[in-house]
């Protein structure tokens, strides 16, 4: 039997959240805190790699802006959880049907608040910052996320340059990757729609995408403004798990960091941004034994890799089950 | 071909991937030990402060394990680099915690990386010192996060006392940095307790880090006529604000906080900062016992004098190893109980007393630049 489809994807993501869901029953309390919170990084950077994909790989627009949006997303989410979700949840209580889906409700609404603050600020942004290309675009969108990042240091309900503390701690292993799935497949789906197609013309030549009657800039926002809501959802994953934000967190030095998973994944493939903010999360922590060299061998496999693959691991393609059949079948 | 070329490379990540999980599981562990955790910053922006802190610490460590270590055990220490970020801070301490299994921590300077680690150990039980947080929240954490520095609050206020009480000065003038959450802290308690002492705030300005001049708000404080000016930034710019305070042949006496502790405040004030005081946690000039064997036994053992954070961490770990010695145990709530009973502990940058906020009450040092050196002037008591 062959599904097709809206069936087929319905299916799948059904399956996917029934392993998620016994996976953070069974596996997470069995593995402990610490794999737990290196798998907890690892769906966060996953999301904020393909956002970014969306951005910088599919739609071809240069944004070292990200870790801005995600700290806004971050912020909101979080103001809203201390002052207004936290206090309601307790009057509450937690008993009965409010215990069970209280907190998930609560974050749901959290995060969702976190990625609309974060996808109108990329809307404003990115109506005039999106008619730039190139460098010019680059270094517009590190400006944007700079004033965001100083902004909220100055602003002192959410702490400002104290930090943000006591924030609820809601995340979860199913959460995060609840998100993350749901960014894999949203982008998925655009890409292989009209619009993703318009997305790819935009990349490969604005100018005759514009002669074929594409409003250039249209997509650009749209890819811009869908990008920054996943970031922003992230950002609120990051704050409830750690209970602490502070603006030292998102830097430009963290928009780099998303930048190398997606080149380095290959940019325009989801599979390669998955894979490398996957490796590239678990890296750091597996050199811990090499102490002051870390950072040192981490920055070298990075040279290397990019040597070796300057198209990136997956170099635009996408990772296919068909792959693994026919090696079996050659030898 | 492509297919083929594709493969392998899909492949050389998964074994990349089993390598470094692999790599994961081979840190090994030793039973008959005490381990203790330090979370610093061992590179990324505040390198200087981290690796300052971490030897500090590495040093009593070496003086204990040479006395026998702590309940007959060797103490291993366990040093993790969290780059600078506070996300970063979060995953080595849930890692030593978890993975390490260690008894207690000590670090970080940086309140921020302290208030993103506090949680996790608290919510394990484990105790945790911070040497060089200042931020009054970090310790309202809860019931395992201690500090042995003074707050923020706390050197407002004695630099309020210091001017007011010991100089006999009334007509007071502050000069704030507005993008520094700790000069602002000590600005507001600055005034507050001059207030109550019953000196006159004269004048309120303000500048940002990182600008160069200062000429129209020291003008505007000159119009004002005050004894004393109070500038609770950092180094760079005091150092160029007592310079343009001098070009205005005012007679004031300036007043600084801790930030001031570096040799480029003398570096850049010149002669200009001749006579300023600044409020500082020790002095390696002092000429106690234990200041002079801290300091002669840093210069032997890593080539310099070191700044505050050495022997701040150096005290804490002290505190620390002692109160373990006196729970006669690891458990986590035993250790916390003997932490917080500490009473009098003698430490290099003074006797530490923990409150019931589990906040160091110490005394503070008031030090004053006399000849392009650091001169104890006063040493004020909580």
């Amino acid at each position: 039997m062959k599904l097709h489809g809206v069936t087929r994807t319905l299916l799948l993501s059904l399956l996917y959240i029934a392993v998620l869901a016994v996976l953070g029953q069974t596996l997470i309390p069995f593995i402990g805190p610490y794999y737990t919170q290196v798998l907890i990084f690892i769906g966060i950077n996953i999301t904020l790699a393909v956002s970014l994909n969306l951005i910088l790989g599919f739609a071809g627009q240069f944004s070292i802006g990200h870790a801005g949006f995600m700290a806004l997303g971050g912020y909101t989410s979080a103001a809203i959880s201390f002052y207004f979700l936290g206090p309601l949840l307790a009057q509450l209580g937690t008993g009965g049907m409010i215990g069970a889906v209280g907190e998930p409700a609560a974050l749901a609404v959290a995060l969702l608040s976190g990625g609309i603050a974060a996808s109108v600020a990329g809307l404003l942004v990115g109506i005039p910052t999106l008619r730039l290309r190139g460098d010019y675009l680059a270094i517009a969108t590190l400006g944007m996320g700079e004033i965001i990042r100083v902004v909220i240091l100055n602003t002192d309900f959410v702490g400002g340059a104290r930090g943000f503390t006591d924030i609820p701690r809601w995340t979860t292993f199913t959460w995060v990757f609840l998100v993350a799935g749901l960014c894999v497949l949203v982008v998925r789906n655009l890409i292989a729609s009209t619009m993703g197609r318009a997305l790819i013309a935009v990349r490969e030549d604005e100018d005759a995408a514009a002669a074929m009657g594409i409003n250039t800039t249209r997509y650009k926002v749209f890819a811009f403004v869908l990008g920054a809501f996943f970031a922003g959802v992230a950002g609120g994953l990051q704050a409830h798990y750690l209970q602490y934000l502070h603006t030292n967190s998102f830097t430009f030095l963290r928009s780099i960091e998303i930048v190398v998973f997606v080149i380095l994944g290959g940019g325009g493939s989801i599979t390669g941004s998955v894979i490398a903010a996957s490796v590239l999360t678990i890296l750091p922590e597996a050199l811990r034994c090499a102490e002051s060299w870390r950072m040192v061998i981490y920055s070298a496999l990075l040279v290397v890799m990019m040597l070796t693959r300057p198209q990136g691991l997956m170099g635009g393609r996408e990772f296919q089950w068909s792959w693994l059949i026919p090696t079996w079948r050659k030898k | 071909m492509v297919r083929q070329m594709v493969k392998s490379n899909w492949l050389r990540g998964l074994a990349l991937l089993v390598f470094a999980l692999l790599a994961m599981s081979a840190c090994s562990q030793n039973e008959n030990v005490i381990r203790i955790g330090v979370f610093n910053s061992l590179t990324g922006g505040t390198a200087t402060f981290g690796i300052s802190s971490t030897n500090g610490i590495k040093m009593a460590v070496e003086e204990w394990n040479a006395r026998g270590g702590i309940l007959g055990k060797q103490i291993q220490l366990i040093v993790e680099d969290d780059q600078s970020k506070p996300e970063e801070a979060a995953m080595v301490v849930t890692k030593l915690i978890n993975q390490n299994r260690v008894a207690a921590i000590l670090g970080e300077v940086a309140s921020s990386r302290t208030l993103a680690a506090a949680p996790i150990a608290q919510r394990a039980g484990i105790p945790l010192i911070t040497p060089a947080s200042t931020n009054p929240k970090v310790t309202k954490v809860g019931s395992y996060i201690f500090r042995v520095c003074y707050t923020d609050s706390f050197q407002g206020a004695v630099c309020a006392r210091f001017a007011v009480e010991r100089l006999g000065l009334k007509r007071l003038a502050i000069l704030t940095d507005v993008k520094n959450d700790y000069s602002i802290g000590l600005a507001d308690y600055f005034k507050r307790d001059a207030q109550l002492l019953g000196a006159q705030i004269v004048s309120e300005e303000s500048y940002s880090e990182g600008d160069t001049d200062f000429r129209a708000q020291i003008t505007s404080i000159k119009g004002t006529n005050p004894d004393v000016i109070f500038v609770p930034g950092y180094y760079t710019e005091a150092g160029l604000i007592a310079k343009q305070v001098a070009e205005q042949n005012m007679n004031v006496r300036l007043i600084g906080g801790d930030g001031w502790d570096s040799p480029r405040t003398v570096e850049i004030g010149g002669t200009a900062v001749e006579g300023a005081f600044f409020c500082n946690h020790y002095s390696a000039e002092d000429t106690s016992r234990m200041v002079r064997t801290f300091v002669a036994n840093h210069v032997k053992k890593y080539g310099y004098v070191p700044d505050a954070m050495a022997p701040l961490s150096y005290d804490a770990a002290e505190l620390l190893f002692t109160a373990i010695q006196k729970a006669g145990s690891i458990d986590g709530s035993k250790i916390r109980d003997a932490i917080s009973q500490t009473r009098d502990f003698p430490g290099v940058c003074g006797n530490i007393t923990i409150d019931a906020e589990r906040n160091a009450r110490k005394a503070a040092i008031m030090l004053q630049i006399d000849q392009g050196k650091l001169k104890v002037y006063d040493v004020i008591q909580p």
